[in-house]
């Protein structure tokens, strides 16, 4: 207790921003455990990956129009994933030529984005922002959205998880038993556009796959069952935006002075540790289930 | 050219009209695939309760018709009826080609199998007793209750076709399409299988389509055989089809049939003996070599 009452700095819970930061982080890790886990799961972490890379043009154009950095992640993740679903029906290996081309335009683009908006600016702070985040900045009103935004992506992804599962073991296996393979893709998609949307809000875009794939990925190597694996990863989640949260705000009073540290730095690291600490442990459960069948 | 039944032509008999009605049939298909005419003038009817064999070699359409079978694939000409199966509330079900599925995916051997019951439905599935009994005994009528809560990527590839075989199984379809569900096995887990199925059939009025490429390990359980080569399919009991004078017909050179010790050696003789009008009133040549044993 007398520990946890070290960390967490005076006014911590009273400060505005804060309290921000933690409901974002909050939403945002339970959408993303179970969109994560499928992404896993269907092997589209590349994609998801993409998405977010991506969501930096629109970010860096939302800040050039003046209008909030969510707006721009949305739009720009909504383009890419109705062009997901169209080239969806092709080979995966020229969807995959293809998703780096685009990639690599829509980096282009930020990079010129970027470039215009610290002109206007004259700070770094829109670079920073929508690459890697500022949780601490996000004005109190987008709180509503992102929770509503959220509650969709979340509704969405838990009534298609299922014949998702099923779609991932063989989708002409999950076709045949009646599942319409195309239609719970595009419910997939959508929540994995809010998903990456609202990580890239977070922790930035570039940083964003981080948030989604984290903590499923870690969940996945210690657990055999879909659910567990949506359960664990959003505590997952939840634990490492809220630490990332509080170091940040505790780093204000290390070095260099009156500069805090980014939460992204945090939360990705905590998200890497935890994903080390977990390979850990299923090897060593492997192990032990090996020794037990032997003996 | 198209595939008739076996009894037609051939035989002079009307052999491969089946006893009972067909809960899903196979009409005069033609599939064309990436340009390329894959198969033409598929014509066969499954009937619940029996074990129909499609056999051919590599590459002669087998995945392709089942596909077709299935609704996957849409057939270029001709129609397949399924209103028979539609009656059912399994409906069709399907174990596909030598499939291994990714070691990473968080399910259990009995999750899948549950998802064969429920998998088609939007939500999350709530574990009822009903519901895990189901599951616990689809996994013991195919032997897999041993590794039920092993995680089915894990498992061998054996072990997993019997845990996809129980997942279509679980819902009681009307139709049960497996893709070469033996390729793998060896000797002694390909007869159990191919009694198991055999046994499904007849147990629980199930119609099973299942391909091979080679007719032996079905023979016990056969009722029926679609034999498909050179793009084109013959229908009839196995009596009727695996015969020298069909299959040479339908492989348009000369093919031996051999019957020994209970076992069939389909055996194609070699391009020199190629019968260029195929024609079922010529007795088949005498010299063919036997120069490729399948
Ligand atoms: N999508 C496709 N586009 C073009 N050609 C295809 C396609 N799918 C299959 N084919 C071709 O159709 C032919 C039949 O393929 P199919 O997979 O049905 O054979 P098969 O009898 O199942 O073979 P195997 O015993 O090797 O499994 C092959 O020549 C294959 O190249
Ligand atoms: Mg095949």
């Amino acid at each position: 207790m007398t520990v946890l009452a070290g960390l967490v700095a005076p006014g911590f819970l009273s400060s505005g921003p804060v309290r921000v930061a933690l409901a974002l982080g909050g939403i945002v890790s339970l959408v993303s455990a179970p969109v994560g886990v499928l992404t896993v799961v269907r092997r589209q972490s590349f994609a998801g990956h993409a998405l977010g890379d991506i969501g930096a043009t629109g970010g860096a154009g939302a800040f050039l129009l003046g209008v909030s950095a969510l707006w721009g992640f949305l739009a720009s993740s909504a383009i890419a994933v109705g062009a997901f679903h169209v080239a969806g029906s092709r080979e995966r290996r020229s969807r995959d030529i293809a998703t780096g081309i685009v990639l690599g335009a829509a980096l282009g683009v930020s990079a010129l984005f970027l470039y215009l908006d610290a002109n206007s600016t004259s700070t770094t702070g829109a670079t920073m922002t929508v690459l890697f985040g500022s949780l601490f900045v996000v004005p109190p009103g987008t709180v509503p959205l992102v929770a509503g935004l959220g509650a969709v992506a979340l509704v969405a992804v838990l009534v298609c998880f299922r014949p998702l599962l099923l779609a991932a073991v063989h989708p002409d296996v999950a076709a045949a038993r009646g599942v319409r393979v195309r239609r719970v893709e595009l419910g997939y998609l959508v929540a994995l556009a809010v998903a990456v949307a609202l990580s890239a809000m977070t922790i930035g875009a570039v940083l964003s796959t981080a948030l989604l794939v984290g903590p499923s990925g870690a969940a996945l190597r210690v657990t055999r069952r879909p659910g567990s694996a949506v359960a664990l990863a959003a505590a997952l989640g939840v634990v490492a935006t809220f630490a990332g949260v509080l170091l940040a705000y505790d780093s204000y009073a290390w070095p260099p002075a009156q500069h805090g540290w980014p939460a992204s730095f945090f939360v990705v690291v905590l998200l890497f540790v935890a994903d080390l600490a977990a390979g850990l442990l299923a090897g060593r459960g492997r192990r032990r289930s090996a020794r037990r069948r032997a003996g | 050219m198209r595939s008739e039944a076996a009894g037609g032509r051939a035989a002079g008999s009307g052999g491969a009209a089946l006893g009972r009605p067909p809960v899903l049939s196979v009409e005069d298909v033609g599939v064309v695939l990436g340009g390329r005419l894959i198969v033409e003038g598929v014509r066969f009817g499954l009937a619940p309760g029996e074990v129909t064999g499609l056999i051919g070699p590599n590459g002669a359409g087998k995945t392709t018709v089942l596909r077709v079978v299935l609704g996957l694939v849409r057939p270029t000409s001709g129609l397949v009826r399924r209103e028979g199966a539609a009656r059912r509330p399994g409906g069709l079900a399907y174990v596909p080609q030598q499939h291994l599925v990714d070691a990473e995916l968080p399910l259990r051997a009995r999750d899948l199998v549950g998802l064969g019951l429920d998998g088609h439905r939007l939500g999350i599935p709530l574990p009822t007793r009903r519901r895990r009994e189901l599951v616990d005994e689809a996994l013991e009528r195919v032997g897999a209750a041993g590794f039920a809560d092993d995680r089915i990527g894990r498992l061998s590839g054996g072990q997993q076709q019997r845990v996809l075989l129980a997942h279509a199984l679980v819902a009681r379809p009307a139709v049960v399409v497996l893709d070469e569900p033996l390729a793998n096995l060896d000797v002694r887990s390909e007869q159990e299988v191919a009694e198991l199925l055999g046994r499904v059939a007849a147990e629980h009025e199930v119609a099973v389509l299942v391909s091979a490429h080679d007719v032996n390990p079905l023979l016990p359980v056969m009722s029926r055989v679609v034999y498909l080569a050179e793009g084109r399919a013959v229908w009839g009991t196995t009596e009727e089809v695996v015969r020298s004078e069909v299959l040479t017909r339908l492989y348009r050179h000369h093919v031996d049939v051999l019957r020994v010790h209970g076992r069939i050696l389909v055996v194609p003789a070699g391009p020199a003996t190629r019968v260029d009008v195929p024609d079922p009133d010529r007795p088949p040549g005498s010299d063919g070599g036997v120069e490729q044993v399948r």
